[in-house]
């Protein structure tokens, strides 16, 4: 199921069959090395099976916009030639699409078992009085969002934080956080430790 | 046992090409092709690989089912969704070693008459995955992929497709339907992914693990491999140790290693000043062993026999300052929020578990509850679509029945009486 910071989920009321209605947004098309790099992917599956490409789609529209609207889906759907109700689809399902504005640094902070037993739940809490946020915020200021992802795949160097969809940190620890939250506002990912095996290359 | 996939992963360049091709890099792939196809499956059934994924499946046995009569294209789809809780290996392999990876697609491919192997890597791994883009560029540019694989004139793609976060898409006929651009939800099974898979063409689902030891089965013998561990549970193994052990890591062995030594010798036993209380040998999908049942052989086998399942080989070690019933919420909030939504009994069933076991945990819980939490667990498991529903009710099952003492003493006391200072202090529901 997907989550999204900026969505009701987790209440009471809410109902896995109420319809997703995202903001429209501003008109949407992708630029022209998207569009070429989109089609270039679409030529990896059967040509008339564009809409396996429906997830790098996606993800190209998150790095061109920030985030998913109803104006992108369609476009999307327009480019792989299927209905903008598959697209939102699989926008609704996946947790790694943002469906509303996020900060500049997205806090993905592990929750399952071994990082817990590592003390991710002490990470959390310490990321969140640190930037003032409850689990699922963005900042006033934009700069960061926190949430919580889960498990990860890097148990042995838990606690781990995806940052972004796409940057790593490992062993983080409560008493770290503060210091993480201020090399972020100064270096950005460079603060991070990357994936540890990872170091040396990229 | 001599390390044969994670020999090198330490190494500095060990990713690279260069580094693959000096230490027998596709000598493997190059003795497939010089096979007859069905000679391939053969060897890889003589060598009793069994899927590494979690289900243990035999995999010469899925390419004998793959339809190879149908004019139909067959696809190898590999699945690298690596999402069970505990499990790091394919993590390790793919970025380490992930010529590896794309030998054994390769040769899985030649074995089953398909020409384009798709590797679904998680959308979290894309650290990983720049390393294995790069890499595959250069597989590409030097004859290892492509048009004329290794001048052998057969020709075949690998695709690197991205998944978007959904642990459900690791189940092979939800990856199918993921790669082809829909939700990850299972689909009903017969008919099996051999017969109808990918784009309705017979597509054999292969974990990262399991396509990593086909180059050694080839260069070393069906033979070698069978008789690295127990009969029928051959072949080195890649274990993730996790949770209150010193050295928590990926250690590769043999099936012939027990549970025991994995946590006490490997991983260097309990982390200082505490005592082993439970452990998941496979991924959390599978139940509890307690300390007492941890001198067995970790196979396929021998765990089943102990009433577990040796799954994705992520044993998560958890001590005395661990409470069963966090634990157990901990997982449940996973299943909840993982649940594909398809079947009723899981989507609105791990719902209330968790619901359940947070009141419980918040203290507000009644002796009823644990009932409720038995008849909830049974009414999901067995009927669903796909294994997620069996691995949803599994924790609380197992919990209860290693644990019922701390359930009843949680309800009794209105509070957790297992604390630990590693704890969090607000209960976090569902606010991602």
């Amino acid at each position: 199921m997907s989550f999204h910071p900026l969505m009701p989920y987790g209440t009471r009321d809410w109902h896995r069959s109420e319809r997703v209605l995202l903001p429209k947004g501003e008109p949407f098309a992708y630029t022209p090395e998207r569009a070429a790099k989109l089609e270039d992917t679409c030529a990896m599956y059967p040509p008339e099976r564009r809409k396996s490409a429906v997830l790098a789609a996606l993800y190209l529209v998150q790095e061109q916009q920030g985030y998913l609207t109803a104006s992108a889906l369609r476009h999307v759907g327009e480019f792989l030639r299927i209905t903008p109700a598959e697209v939102e689809d699989v926008a609704t399902y996946y947790v790694m699409f943002f469906k509303a504005p996020v900060g500049k640094y997205v806090l993905q902070v592990c929750r399952t078992l071994s990082c817990a037993l590592a003390g991710a739940e002490r990470v959390t809490e310490s990321l969140s009085e640190k930037l003032g946020l409850k689990v699922g915020e963005t900042d006033a200021s934009g700069m960061f969002t926190l949430v919580e992802f889960e498990c990860l795949g890097a148990c042995d160097r838990a606690p781990v934080v995806m940052v972004n969809n796409e940057h790593w940190h490992e062993k983080a620890t409560p008493e770290s956080c503060g210091k993480l939250v201020e090399d972020l506002k100064a270096r950005g990912v460079a603060a991070l430790t990357g994936c540890h095996l990872n170091v040396e290359h990229l | 046992m001599d390390p044969v996939l994670t020999k090198y992963v330490r190494e500095p360049n060990s990713y690279t090409l260069d580094f693959f091709l000096k230490h027998e890099g596709y000598a493997g792939l190059k003795k497939a092709l010089a096979m007859q196809p069905n000679d391939v499956i053969e060897a890889v059934k003589a060598s009793g690989l069994r899927g590494r994924g979690g289900a243990g499946f035999p995999t010469g046995m899925k390419w004998q089912f793959v339809d190879k009569k149908t004019p139909n294209p067959k696809y190898i789809a590999c699945n690298a969704d690596e999402s069970e809780p505990g499990t790091f290996k394919d993590h390790v392999l793919m970025e380490r070693n992930p010529h590896l990876l794309f030998e054994g697609c390769l040769i899985g491919c030649w074995a089953i008459g398909a020409k384009v192997a798709y590797i679904y890597i998680r959308g979290e791994f894309f650290h990983v995955q720049r390393v294995l883009e790069a890499e595959l560029a250069k597989a590409y540019a030097q004859g290892y992929a492509g048009k004329n694989v290794m001048g052998s004139g057969w020709d075949c793609d690998i695709v690197i497709h991205r998944g978007a976060g959904a642990y459900e898409a690791g189940e092979e006929t939800a990856l199918i339907e993921s790669l082809e651009g829909k939700r990850a939800q299972p689909r009903i099974k017969p008919p099996f992914p051999a017969v109808e898979g990918l784009y309705n063409c017979p597509t054999a689902v292969n974990n990262v693990e399991t396509l990593c030891n086909l180059p050694a089965i080839l260069i070393n013998g069906a033979d070698w491999f069978a008789k690295l561990g127990p009969e029928k549970n051959g072949g080195p193994k890649l274990y993730c140790l996790s949770g209150h052990v010193k050295k928590p890591g990926v250690y590769e062995a043999s099936m012939n290693t027990t549970l025991k030594e994995l946590i006490f010798e490997y991983a260097g036993g309990i982390r200082e000043g505490h005592q082993l209380k439970a452990v998941i040998p496979g991924g959390s999908s599978v139940p509890i062993l307690m300390p007492d049942q941890l001198d067995i052989p970790a196979s396929f086998d021998s765990v089943q026999k102990a009433g577990s399942m040796l799954g994705s080989a992520g044993i998560i070690v958890m001590d005395e300052t661990t409470c069963m019933v966090w634990a157990a919420m901990n997982l449940m909030h996973f299943y909840k929020h993982e649940s594909c939504g398809k079947c009723t009994p899981c989507r609105e069933g791990g719902d209330w578990l968790f619901n359940i076991l947070a009141k419980i945990e918040r203290g507000d819980g009644e002796l009823r509850d644990l009932d409720l939490l038995t008849s909830v667990s049974n009414n999901i498991a067995g009927k669903t679509l796909c294994a997620f529903g069996d691995a949803e009710a599994t924790p609380p099952l197992t919990t209860l029945k290693n644990f019922r003492a701390e359930y009843e003493a949680h309800i009794r006391e209105g509070r957790c009486t297992v604390p630990a200072d590693w704890r969090g202090q607000v209960l976090v529901e569902a606010g991602h």
